[in-house]
């Protein structure tokens, strides 16, 4: 178990230099000169020579990367071009509204997913099953950029209930959270049903009922232990989405997560912000995904012992 | 007579809420004493597990008793609430199931599995639950309960699991103990452990089992009474000793006649034409009237009520109507036997007949490791393994699961690259030799697989199937021609050409097995490795496969490497036997010499496992204690040491070099020496 545990992070520490190696190279994958573009056309050559230097773009790549993995292991991230301020600040201020929604959907996603998916699964083919699939195609099917505007004119505008947009207390949290969340409770309802439906057909199942066990415990003790991996898989890799920002459910609710950050930097041609907001998206879900597979060692005894 | 224990009356089952619902059960009755076990009898189909999980009260949703009562002792099962049926569901009645490997959960311990069933039925303590798990785990033949009570089922043998299961069913102190195939997916060794096993603790406890089986052998050997279904129906119940002695119904007969053996070498094999009918229809006359040898007229209008034919036995037949006084014509002996045993073939040592010589043929694994996916050993699954293949004769390659016999006919046919060794094809060496340069052999070298069902493509035409390897290997390039000789092979394998234009999940087992034979003979091959091609077929089903191949190769001078684990089927078919254990050859010979007087103490303990339907031919068995060993970790000298009865202080250290008895016959063992 030790030695499949320290596999897992071995193997993530590669794709962490893989990743730190993309991101470095982000730069000089753009078509043309990257400072011609940061610049804009009409820029002046000597200005041109000075970001050229600051960048350090003018020495050979070989030093260039090395300096770069320097810097990084520092977490020194560089300095945006458009705010002049240290691109580590910036993503601090971002990460914690980022954080906050992502585990807000997410949390509500599962509260609903999983009771609606286990209930349809025992009632399969039920008018109860029919109603929570319906549900569910409706929750994946809606765009987030129309529930959310949706959502703000009853509660917000008509009802008054929740702030409009922005980030000010827990109230003004609710309306971003359930607009993603929708969602995200609607692909894993579906997960969870077909994973309970697949487990409840398996021999043990009819082991565990022929020992006189009740549908409760055949349920909780025997069914949904098992039915726990597929559904970990997605709410791992749900969070690992999340964390790289849900760009229109920020950019409609203005919430100041990092997903409105990088299309700013973006639309700014503020390279060593992107450079830096994509190896924080990257390695967050680099750590999301190697903690789920890191859980299905305590989970599942298969992995864990022989 | 006392009263019986279980008493079924009238009991009828369905499956499925269309239209037409299928019977599965219909109109069954059965009485069981305490202390006896009865056979249910019948091959697949026949609604056998549906009545255990029509008794337990467990059928899938779509499935409903409309019919009959179920009495155990003074309670009416089928009037009980659900609740009030949990209390007896693994209390007073208790069932095991024929898949050891997926009936235990693989998230918990074997421990807290048996303590669930414990606290359900006798809510002790916590302390005494754990003491009585140890108990129980002990009164199963679990070596070191205590360690054993925190391993999961993944930790566990198969045989070691099935007496997990047979632990839990224990817990609750059942009166009936029903055993759904129990032994079916065990290796023959591990089946004689576990049968043996259930008549101990029947002695012990009293308790009565409910045995259900396809197995003629597993009933001879460990059954009472029994009572074989046909078709949702029961057709006949006996005694086991009178059963045997003369099967009443014709069904019966003939499912004694298919069953392989050493008699019947020289004749072919009686078959069951046709299969089961429907269930979803109402029957007219006698269900087994279109595949009967004895079919009257009014076989086919009126349905036959149940005749007692003496003491208790019974039979639903009109042959035994006494108005059609035809009961004297149906108690002759069973179908003439043949004089005697069919005298083996001699082998020809002539050089010519030989086909292909490997030598030392070794198929190691590598076991992989870490992140950089370092080399941490070997599973040797075939570790020097020689063996010749003659034109016209069958080479049995015998042995458990997990013994490397399968590995070893792909490797053979290089469809796994050796790892050392030689494989000579009429002199020519295929070791090493790229796709393209292997290819004009490949022709010539086919295989036929275990399970019909999964080795066809399932979206390709059965045509397209047949006739690919014609296509790939340029045989036939041309399509018009390439299906008039599928339709030839369809013919060959008993089919009707116009199968040709269907897909393989229109047809049965044995159909398929027929159709990958087809597949496997459209290239003209001479040599074919049949890799278990019965085992997932019905003992009427089988013998049709073996006649087919019989014939195939007395017309075609085929040669076969007959991969298998069943001993009746090497001692039908066969010419020569090699038994292997743990990748190696242990003892071959010609088939009469090893099957007759086997010399290996493996050899012996294997063919004393194996469960006869004749008593005379019974012999002791020879019980293994434990599992066969991991091919990655070999026990040091000689492989079988550690379970081997017979076992001397030179096996612990050196593996047995070959000891020569006679022309045809090696065996590996110490204390085997020739002369």
């Amino acid at each position: 178990m030790v030695e499949r545990v320290l596999t897992r992070l071995g193997s993530a520490a590669l794709v962490v230099l893989g990743v730190c190696t993309l991101v470095f190279l982000l730069i000089h994958l753009v078509p043309g000169d990257p400072v011609a573009v940061m610049l804009g056309e009409g820029a002046r050559p000597a200005d041109q020579a000075a970001l050229r230097a600051s960048l350090g773009l003018d020495r050979p790549l070989g030093v260039q990367y090395l300096e770069y993995l320097t810097r990084l292991a520092r977490l020194d991230l560089g300095t945006s071009l458009h705010a002049q301020r240290p691109v580590a600040d910036l993503l601090a201020e971002r990460i914690g509204p980022t954080l906050e929604l992502a585990i807000a959907a997410l949390a509500l996603a599962i509260l609903i997913a999983i009771p609606l998916g286990v209930v349809a699964a025992q009632h399969q083919g039920g008018a109860i099953d029919r109603g929570a699939m319906g549900f569910s195609m409706l929750g994946a099917a809606i765009p987030n950029f129309w529930l959310g505007p949706i959502l703000i004119l009853v509660f917000s505008l008509w009802l008054g209930w929740t702030p409009v947009s922005g980030r000010e207390g827990v109230a003004s949290l609710v309306l971003p959270a359930i607009t993603l969340g929708t969602g995200l409770a609607a692909i894993l309802a579906r997960m969870v049903r077909s994973s309970v439906l697949e487990v409840l057909g398996e021999d043990y199942i009819r082991t565990a009922r022929a020992k006189g066990l009740g549908p409760t415990a055949v349920l909780w003790r025997h069914a949904l232990r098992n039915a726990w991996l597929p559904i970990l898989t997605l709410i791992g890799m749900q969070f690992g989405a999340l964390l790289g920002g849900a760009v229109v459910t920020e950019t409609v609710f203005a919430w100041p997560g990092l997903g409105s950050l990088l299309i700013e930097a973006i639309q700014t041609r503020d390279y060593p912000l992107v450079q830096a907001a994509v190896l924080l998206i990257s390695l967050s879900y680099l750590l999301v995904n190697t903690a789920t597979d890191l859980l299905y060692v305590a989970v599942d005894p298969r992995i864990r012992v022989g | 007579m006392t009263e019986p224990l279980l008493q079924v009356e009238g009991l009828t089952t369905l499956i499925g809420n269309g239209a037409q619902p299928v019977r599965v059960v219909d109109d069954l009755d059965l009485s069981l004493h305490s202390g006896e076990t009865f056979a249910l009898l019948g091959e697949s189909g026949c609604g056998k597990s549906m009545t255990a999980l029509t008794l337990m009260r467990l059928l899938p949703p779509s499935g409903r008793i409309t019919a009959g009562s179920v009495r155990l002792g003074d309670t009416e099962l089928l009037s009980l609430t659900e609740a009030r049926m949990r209390r007896v569901r693994g209390g007073r009645l208790a069932m095991i199931f024929q898949e050891p490997q997926t009936s235990l959960n693989p998230v918990l311990t074997i421990g807290e599995q048996i303590a669930e069933a414990v606290r359900i039925h006798q809510g002790r303590s916590r302390d005494q639950v754990t003491a009585r798990v140890v108990e129980l785990l002990r009164a199963v033949g679990i070596p070191d309960p205590v360690q054993r009570v925190g391993e999961y089922p993944h930790q566990l043998s198969g045989g070691m699991k099935q007496r997990v299961m047979i632990a839990m069913a224990l817990a609750g102190d059942p009166r009936l103990l029903i055993a759904d195939e129990p032994t079916t997916a065990l290796d023959v060794t591990i089946q004689a452990q576990v049968l043996r096993l259930l008549k101990d603790l029947q002695r012990e406890t009293g308790m009565a089992v409910l045995l259900i089986t396809h197995d003629l052998g597993v009933v001879a050997e460990s059954a009472d009474r029994l009572a074989v279904m046909y078709a949702g129906q029961i057709v006949e119940t006996a005694a086991v000793a009178d059963f045997f002695a003369r099967p009443a119904h014709p069904y019966s007969r003939k499912l004694m006649e298919s069953l392989p053996s050493a008699e019947k070498r020289a004749g072919r094999l009686a078959v069951i034409p046709g299969r089961v009918p429907p269930l979803d229809r109402v029957f007219q006359g006698c269900r087994f009237a279109d595949r009967c040898q004895s079919v009257m007229d009014v076989c086919r209008d009126t349905e036959p009520l149940w005749w007692p034919v003496e003491g208790e036995r019974g039979v639903r037949c009109h042959l035994w109507d006494p108005a059609l006084g035809l009961a004297g014509e149906s108690t002759k002996p069973l179908g003439e036997k043949p004089a005697s045993a069919a005298p083996s073939p001699r082998i020809r040592e002539d050089a010519d007949s030989l086909l292909l010589r490997a030598q030392d043929l070794k198929v190691h694994f590598p076991i992989q490791r870490g992140l950089l996916r370092r080399v941490v050993g070997h599973v040797r699954a075939v570790d020097g393994v020689s063996l010749d293949l003659r034109a016209g004769r069958t080479l049995a390659l015998v042995g458990e699961s997990g013994c490397g016999k399968t590995t070893a006919g792909k490797g053979l046919l290089q469809l796994i690259a050796p790892t050392d060794g030689s494989v000579r094809y009429l002199g020519e060496e295929l070791m090493g030799l790229s796709h393209r340069r292997m290819r004009p052999f490949r022709k010539d070298l086919q295989i036929i697989f275990q399970d019909p069902f999964a080795s066809m493509n399932p979206r390709m035409l059965v045509g397209d199937v047949i006739g690919e390897g014609l296509q790939a290997l340029r045989i036939e390039p041309r399509h018009a021609p390439r299906m008039r000789r599928v339709a030839d092979l369809l013919e060959l394998v008993g089919m009707d050409p116009e199968a040709a234009d269907r897909y393989p999940h229109e047809f049965s087992g044995g159909q398929r097995q027929r159709l990958c034979i087809a597949r496997a003979l459209a290239v003209e091959p001479r040599i074919i490795v049949c890799d278990e091609p019965t085992s997932a077929l019905d003992v009427s089903v089988q013998a049709q496969i073996l006649n087919l191949l019989k014939d195939l190769q007395e017309r075609l001078g085929l040669a076969y490497l007959f991969i298998t684990h069943d001993i009746s089927v090497v001692a039908y078919l066969a010419h020569e036997v090699a038994v292997m254990y743990l990748g190696r050859v242990v003892e071959r010979g010609r088939v009469d010499e090893v099957l007759d007087d086997p010399r290996h103490p493996y050899t012996r303990a294997l063919l004393s496992a194996v469960p006869v339907v004749d008593i005379d031919q019974r012999r002791r068995v020879i019980r293994l204690e434990g599992d066969m060993p991991s091919p990655s970790h070999p026990p040091a000298g000689c492989h079988f040491h550690p379970r081997c009865p017979d076992v001397i202080e030179v096996c612990r250290h050196a593996y047995p070099q070959e000891t020569r008895l006679g022309e045809t016959r090696q065996v590996h063992c110490h204390r085997v020496t020739g002369g």
